[in-house]
């Protein structure tokens, strides 16, 4: 295990989120914050309570679901797309590191800068409305796996995309709609039976239903679902990387 | 002296179908420098790429001190240090940053001593905090090869490091690579600047059309495929060649004088007689020069033979 060759690429990845941390942070503190007035605020002075929790708080999980998702993706397949376009991935070729420890340095870099945001708008969460953390230990175990997962499937797309136009295709055609659709607004129960099932197809809801289950301690799918479908998904992501170190696909002529 | 880079019938066909290297073996000496001659797109890249591991090959085999290049990676590639071709750095990093980075991407410990002692020998020690993007591009490839020599490496590939470098730093750069050999370093350089394959290799090797044509030290194929030609002044310059000397490989210059090309691994190089025969036809000599064909001539000779 080359774990000097781990901790330079994560450090190395580290330091490019230190140059630009002022727009790290602002913006999606930025953008959640008008996430609460106009959903908070506005809907919520009409919804006023879904399943006995304000609306306000309910969206919270929702929301740093939404950002965290958005941002291991982006900041994984960024981190991998960048040296393939200006050519420096010569060097992660030539190295004595195995395909596993570049991933590892990558998708640990993009996971923690998730999660530190993840974090961020949770505080920020906090100016806004009551929290109360039902499962905090689950709540963390929740956020990080997500990072972790979606950085996995971040690097794959930063991989896979031969332009910048697909790199940020996927994220916006897949991940947001996804999101958006899968109950970070709103509890399914909401809706009708029809589109409930057809819900239960979008892998993100049982993302936030967990997440929002180690909040308030109530979910629309059990916790156990929620469970297994992240780490159904994690392991997907790990085979595709796997099958991808073999055959050097879009890496190596 | 013992192989330290070994090839064995490398074969590389790109997804398109085009055949790159046919067949490649070669063997390179531990501490030697070899100089890899070869036109445009005959495959020299292709070859370093492989054995670096950044293009999967075809067919064949590559250890590298006794590493296979594919089973044993992590010991073949921990010894190479690559200079590529492509000046590919990233842009907003310091150079002491990239630099750094490379070091632990080979699985070394931060050595800032280490690190200072070549960027201070690269002339980069005064601009190690500053972005690789406010650098000349001569200040880049110094920092490709500080990145290349980050982790001591026992293999050097430097890939046309003197394309686009001005004279200064070129003289600069082998002097590098002569420090280099004499801490046993082996070296395996490829320029289109001919002169400076035959000033500083060892051994030549000349790949045309994805084949190895040769290899060989560079003095004893000097001595085999070299002509030397002696240029003869003359009192009166000539319009034409005088009849009893078209028996000889003379030709006329542009002055008049005479220039005859000889073999100088040949039995008889024919000079007492043309000397000779040449009072005969009553022509004055005012002065004889004689010259060496360069490792260029050779190298033009080889790739027109073997053609495009
Ligand atoms: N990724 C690739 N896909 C398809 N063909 C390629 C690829 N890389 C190189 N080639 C082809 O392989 C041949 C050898 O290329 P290579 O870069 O090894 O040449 P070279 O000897 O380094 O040339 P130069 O002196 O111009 O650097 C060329 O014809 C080139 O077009
Ligand atoms: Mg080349």
């Amino acid at each position: 295990m080359n774990l000097q060759a781990i901790k330079a690429i994560y450090l190395f990845e580290m330091s490019r989120t230190m140059r630009t941390l002022g727009q790290s942070i602002v913006s999606p503190v930025l953008s959640t914050s008008l996430y609460f007035v106009v959903f908070g605020a506005a809907i919520g002075s009409r919804i006023d309570q879904v399943e006995g929790v304000s609306y306000g708080a309910f969206i919270v999980p929702g929301l740093i679901m939404l950002t965290v998702l958005t941002q291991a993706v982006s900041n994984a397949s960024f981190g991998i797309y960048f040296p393939k376009f200006i050519g420096t991935v010569y060097e992660l070729l030539s190295a004595p590191a195995s395909f596993y420890e570049i991933v590892i340095g990558y998708v640990g870099a993009a996971a923690t800068k998730a999660l530190a945001i993840g974090l961020i708008i949770l505080a920020t969460a906090n100016f806004f409305v009551d929290l109360s953390i039902v499962h905090p230990f689950w709540m963390l175990g929740f956020l990080v796996l997500t990072c972790f997962s979606f950085a996995l499937f971040g690097f794959i797309l930063g991989i896979w995309a031969q332009n910048f136009e697909q790199l940020q295709l996927v994220p916006l055609l897949v991940i947001t709609p996804l999101v958006f659709l899968g109950g970070s607004f709103y509890s399914i129960s909401m809706l009708p039976p029809a589109w409930q099932t057809v819900t239960l197809f979008n892998p993100v809801v049982y993302l936030v239903s967990g997440f929002r289950w180690s909040f308030f301690g109530m979910a629309d799918v059990s916790v156990g679902f929620s469970l297994l479908a992240i780490g159904l998904f994690t392991v997907l992501c790990l085979a595709m990387i796997a099958w991808i170190f073999r055959t050097g696909y879009r890496l190596r002529s | 002296m013992s192989a330290i880079v070994s090839v064995k019938g490398l074969g590389k066909t790109y997804e398109g179908g085009f055949e790159a290297l046919r067949a490649v073996s070669l063997d390179i000496e531990e501490g030697e420098i070899l100089a890899l001659l070869g036109p445009n797109g005959a495959g020299k890249t292709t070859l370093i790429s492989i054995i670096c591991g950044i293009t999967n090959p075809s067919g064949g085999s590559v250890t590298v001190g006794g590493f296979d290049t594919i089973r044993d990676f992590r010991g073949a590639r921990a010894l190479i240090g690559l200079v590529p071709q492509e000046v590919s750095l990233e842009p907003f990093e310091s150079v002491i940053n990239t630099v750094r980075f490379t070091r632990g991407l080979f699985g070394k410990k931060r050595d800032d001593a280490y690190l200072e002692r070549i960027l201070r020998q690269l002339s980069l020690w005064d601009k190690r905090a500053d972005r690789i993007m406010t650098l000349s591009g001569g200040m880049k490839r110094r920092v490709l090869i500080a990145k290349a020599l980050s982790h001591q490496p026992r293999v050097l590939f430097l890939d046309e490091p003197t394309a686009g470098v001005d004279v200064e730093l070129r003289k600069d750069m082998w002097e590098i690579v002569r420090g280099l050999r004499a801490d046993g370093v082996t070296i395996i350089l490829t320029t289109h600047y001919i002169e400076e394959a035959e000033a500083i290799a060892d051994r030549v090797g000349v790949i045309n059309n994805g084949e190895l044509l040769l290899v060989e030290e560079k003095n004893a194929l000097m001595a085999r495929m070299g002509k030397k030609e002696l240029r003869i002044d003359l009192a009166r310059p000539l319009d034409a060649l005088p009849k009893p000397l078209e028996a000889y490989d003379l030709r006329l210059t542009d002055e008049g004088g005479l220039i005859y090309t000889y073999d100088t691994s040949a039995e008889k190089t024919g000079i007492t007689d043309l000397l000779a025969d040449l009072r005969h036809a009553g022509l004055h000599m005012v002065d004889l020069d004689t010259r060496q064909s360069s490792l260029e001539d050779i190298f033009v000779d080889l790739v027109r033979e073997d053609g495009p």
